[in-house]
């Protein structure tokens, strides 16, 4: 798999505070990869490197080939920022049609409407910003990032206004966008959102990757569950292989079973542990 | 550059800033017709008139002078309050942010922005001149000796100055911005005072020191090219007369301004579009 958006030992100090101590990623066409990491870890300041908005002091980021920031790249980018707004004046449609002059897209209305449609707002085309819910807009915004086709999409927190239904819609969104072949860089805090959709996933703490990979290999085997007549026992740490071992003790022992689980630990855990806060 | 310049365009009118100038315009004009009415009222009763002055002339230049003045504080009001926050506050409050990652160079959003700034304060600073001068005519039958230069003077010193407030926008809050904006125009106006007292006092060194501002700030040389414009053709006693008058201090514009103004212009522009090139948002 080629990668689109391929970041190569970032640096980012901003006086004395580094930033960013040296970050590679690389994200694939088609892949949805997940940045998780605490509050000031430096994902947001990743994304906006990629999207050419900051600076690096060191390394070099590129999408599509080009480096950040170039028109190239930015023709190949579609960004949704944490902290947006789109003027309060504007229609949905007008603002979508402003941005399609900006990307130089030629979809017009069909393409204003379809993407209006994939992210709930078909009813909204008319309708003003200032008019809309923090979670309309949040969904315009992915609308927003999506004109132009863009091979590469960079959320900051897309679903951070949404209620249960819209973000089922933006999951949803998301799988369609990875079938297209999109690459998709996740910045969120919902580990379960992460988990959920995302093929990868980036920790970052401290400025510093500090544990990749899907969300399998980052979740490890956490015991064994067996349900028996006396209630359920808890086999701590063992691994999966041991599961046959157990349950024939078990019943060897006089116990009836009923159910037996290999328990892994969660993303969360994983997360925590990566951190430095488990 | 132009999808930039009309989405600005079409946002510095929707700004309250927009009507409340408007409104301020009004009610200046309003009062301007009323001083005028009355100034004429009381020149048209002057029962020795002075030999040689045409004293409608004098009352004339004068009350629109201080016409171009106030329409000058309108248009950089509206100048500065279209562009302070045009970087530093757009970015933010998260409005750039979504522009500057489409296929644009930053240049081109400054551009943009400038072409539509200059535009609506250049055209609103136009009518008005205009509008004050029809008025000074109802009530005198008193016409400058120029009308289009005056105007598009005045036009140009606002497009310096909204220039100067885009600059700073990618270097100060929008509040700093505002009061240094406001600061350097006012500082402007003190040296056109300076050059006027130098002239009644004859004193070279104030003249020198408001010459050399006049070049720094050029939108106060353009100001002055306006003011002087507007008596050019006027001689004789009537010449001296105004001379004396508040707007003695006029320059006639040097061949120079026009290409140094639009020059600066330029310069500020660079200078502005290297500090935004290299600005993290």
């Amino acid at each position: 798999m080629s990668a689109v958006l391929q970041a190569n030992e970032l640096r980012k100090s901003y006086g004395a505070i580094q930033a960013l101590k040296g970050v590679s990623l690389a994200v694939g066409e088609g892949e949805l990869v997940g940045l998780l990491g605490p509050n000031g870890a430096g994902k947001s300041t990743l994304v906006k490197i990629a999207c050419g908005l900051v600076r690096p002091t060191g390394g070099a980021a590129t999408i599509g080939g080009a480096p950040a920031g170039s028109p190239e790249a930015h023709r190949a980018l579609g960004y949704l920022a944490e902290l947006f707004r789109f003027p309060d004046w504007l229609t949905a449609d007008e603002l979508l049609g402003m941005h399609q002059r900006l990307a130089g897209s030629d979809g017009g209305f069909r393409e204003r409407e379809r993407l209006l449609d994939e992210v709930g707002l078909g009813e909204a085309m008319t309708r003003r910003v200032g008019t809309m819910s923090k979670g309309m807009q949040q969904r315009l915004g992915i609308a927003q990032a999506m004109v132009g086709g863009p091979r590469v999409l960079l959320l900051d927190e897309p679903t951070s206004a949404l209620d249960p239904a819209g973000r089922r819609t933006v999951r949803r969104l998301l799988e369609a966008l990875r079938e297209r072949g999109v690459a998709v860089l996740l910045n969120s805090h919902l580990l379960s959102e992460v988990e959920l959709v995302c093929d990868r996933v980036a920790i970052i703490a401290r400025g510093e990757l500090v544990a990749a990979g899907t969300p399998d290999e980052l979740s490890r085997p956490s015991g064994i569950e067996v349900d028996t007549a006396d209630g359920t026992r808890v086999f701590a740490d063992a691994p999966r292989e041991d599961a046959p071992r157990i349950v024939r003790e078990l019943v060897a022992a006089g116990e009836e079973i009923y159910g037996v689980r290999v328990m892994r630990s969660s993303l969360e855990d994983a997360y925590l542990e990566a951190v430095g806060e488990a | 550059m132009i999808t930039i310049a009309v989405f600005a365009l079409r946002e510095s009118l929707r700004r309250r800033v927009f009507s409340v100038v408007g409104l301020l315009t009004l009610a200046f004009l309003g009062l301007y017709g009323l001083g005028t009415w009355q100034l004429f009222d009381s020149v048209g009763q002057f029962e020795e008139p002075i030999e040689g002055v045409e004293a409608r002339t004098v009352a004339g230049a004068t009350i629109l002078g201080l016409a171009m003045f106030a329409t000058l504080f309108l248009g950089t009001i509206l100048a500065v309050f279209l562009t302070l926050g045009a970087v530093r506050g757009d970015a933010e409050r998260g409005l750039l942010q979504p522009v500057l990652v489409r296929p644009v160079h930053r240049r081109t959003v400054l551009v943009g922005r400038f072409a539509a700034a200059a535009s609506v304060c250049g055209a609103y600073v136009v009518v008005v001149f205009l509008a004050a001068t029809a008025l000074t005519w109802a009530f005198s039958d008193w016409w400058p000796d120029n009308t289009l230069g005056p105007a598009l003077q005045l036009a140009g010193a606002v497009a310096v100055l909204s220039a100067l407030s885009l600059a700073g926008s990618v270097l100060l809050s929008a509040n700093a911005n505002g009061i240094a904006v406001f600061m350097l125009f006012g500082a402007g106006l003190v040296a056109g005072l300076l050059g006027q007292i130098g002239e009644a006092l004859g004193s070279r060194t104030l003249d020198r020191v408001a010459d050399i501002v006049s070049w720094v700030l050029p939108f106060e040389a353009l100001y002055q090219a306006a003011l002087a414009a507007i008596t050019a053709d006027t001689v004789g006693f009537t010449r001296l007369a105004i001379n004396l008058g508040p707007f003695g201090g006029a320059e006639s514009a040097s061949p120079l301004l026009w290409p140094w103004a639009l020059a600066f212009i330029a310069l500020v522009g660079a200078v502005a579009s290297a500090a935004f090139a290299r600005r993290d948002l």
